[in-house]
């Protein structure tokens, strides 16, 4: 279920990870082509604040968009309201969120490993 | 006189007039198998009549017939029989359909339909679906008109080149016929959602200028069962008998509401 | 089997749009975890990235760089419809969102092999 509230932060979160997919997309087809190791990925984002706050954005705005897209689903489907559905909302949100935090944390930070 | 006129018509009269025998509608050997949605409010089953299969026949001429010569007790509703009154909406063979105004050659499977009350409202018995939800959610998304001027006003000049004007008359033929009510999953899955035509109705009263009651149109738009609700499917503009676009109106409605919770006084 | 009412062009762009962002969120949790291996298990992380060398991987990710694709072209077409505005032609556009998305993670498919 969706208000006015609700559908902005969908849609702004959508703004602005418009440009932080296509850009994922692009790192994604660039990145395969040698095949994917820890080395590989670390020498590309590892110290990098660039990198660390390109992905810090993608992973607010994605926990945002994740967690309003889950809720619509839920209400749709299995009819859950009120508490119980504001409860899962944030829920989602917070659990990418924070999971999200430490990949970017592991893949950018130095000496973290 | 008249004889004289057809004479000199001739041979093209005659072909229409053999044509145009009984009506317009020259019955075949065939029959249709029509399942029948018979019941009340707490539920009922598909009822089956073998009903004569005619060249010009509507759906709603299909269900008047087994009225008529079946089985009197079969409630629906009609009035105009034109497309003009939207009462007459059922489902037809899965889709919500103006039942005046749809060929049974168009919708017929394997010489089979099956007409059952509209989908998204309540039953009152048989084919006829309880409109009040439907109606509620008009005046609900703020759908009665908000006077500017009395009758002592002169009229207001309105310029149908206006974008306003435009958006307006994009929408204004809605007959109220709730076939898009009916079609829309969103109505389906969120019986608060005030549905295609009640938002249609509040996008053609927001762009229409004597209009004052913007704020309170978007606020009443912008609440839980809101116009932000809708997934833009578009099963209202695909089934819509009039060819309006509930989508499009819809989506006009999100963009004006976010730009003035962005911006407000605009 | 499509209900009558569904079947036509918008609806579909709906349900690939839903299906497809349904997926995602609930691969988001493994991607991140999987990342966050950088901090705690490096060689489990790199055990990972191997397995993307098996064709069933490769399968299974070209399936998910679709998804973000098709997820984010159908999205721009719906931001587009609603604050451009944008409106006739959706179904073109919407094709087109498909058939951008297959162009990309046809690419992806070109590069991982």
């Amino acid at each position: 279920m969706l208000d006015l509230k609700l559908y902005l932060l969908q849609r702004l979160s959508a703004l602005v990870m418009a440009p932080l997919v296509l850009g994922h997309l692009a790192v994604i087809i660039v990145a395969v082509q040698n095949g994917l190791t820890s080395e590989e990925i670390l020498s590309r984002t590892q110290g990098s604040f660039w990198w660390a706050l390109l992905y810090g954005t993608f992973v607010v705005a994605v926990s945002v968009h994740a967690a309003i897209g889950l809720r619509v689903i839920v209400f749709e489907t299995l009819k859950l309201k009120g508490f119980a559905l504001n409860s899962l909302t944030w829920a989602i949100f917070l659990g990418l969120f924070f999971m999200g935090a430490r990949a970017v944390w592991a893949v950018t930070a130095v000496g973290a490993t | 006189m008249l004889r004289k006129l057809i004479d000199s018509v001739g041979p093209q009269f005659e072909a229409f007039k053999s044509q145009d025998e009984g009506l317009g509608v020259t019955e075949t050997d065939k029959n249709i198998d029509v399942s029948v949605w018979r019941g009340g409010p707490d539920g009922g089953s598909f009822q089956r009549f073998e009903v004569p299969k005619q060249d010009n026949q509507t759906i709603l001429d299909v269900v008047a017939w087994i009225q008529q010569n079946d089985d009197p007790t079969l409630s629906y509703r009609f009035a105009c029989r034109v497309g003009m009154c939207g009462s007459c909406a059922m489902m037809v063979n899965g889709n919500p359909r103006w039942t005046c105004r749809t060929h049974v050659n168009k919708v017929l499977k394997n010489d089979r339909l099956e007409i059952a009350p509209l989908r998204n409202l309540p039953v009152i018995k048989d084919l006829a679906a309880d409109m009040d939800p439907f109606f509620d959610k008009w005046r609900e998304a703020g759908g009665v008109f908000h006077p500017t001027k009395s009758r002592n006003d002169p009229v207001e000049e309105i310029s149908p080149l206006e974008e306003e004007r435009q958006n307006a008359n994009a929408g204004i033929e809605c007959i109220n016929c709730g076939v898009c009510y009916a079609a829309c999953d969103v109505v389906a899955g969120n019986p608060d959602y005030l549905g295609p035509a009640a938002l249609n109705r509040a996008w053609t009263l927001l762009n229409d200028t004597r209009d004052c009651g913007s704020q309170s149109i978007l606020a009443a738009v912008s609440r839980g069962g809101g116009c932000h609700n809708c997934h833009s499917m578009g099963n209202c503009a695909h089934l819509c008998p009039n060819e309006l676009s509930p989508m499009t109106s819809i989506a006009g409605l999100k963009r004006v509401t976010a730009l003035s919770f962005l911006r407000p006084g605009n | 089997m499509i209900r009558p009412h569904r079947s036509h062009p918008l609806w579909l762009a709906f349900i690939l749009h839903r299906i497809s962002g349904l997926a995602l969120a609930l691969f988001l949790p493994v991607h991140f975890w999987v990342l966050s291996l950088m901090l705690t298990d490096r060689e489990r992380l790199d055990g990972f990235l191997l397995l993307t060398e098996n064709a069933v991987v490769k399968l299974a990710e070209l399936g998910l760089v679709f998804l973000l694709a098709v997820h984010i072209f159908g999205g721009l077409r719906l931001l587009a419809m609603e604050f451009l505005p944008w409106t006739s032609r959706q179904k073109t556009a919407a094709a087109a969102a498909i058939g951008v998305s297959i162009l990309i993670s046809g690419t992806f498919l070109l590069q991982a092999i």
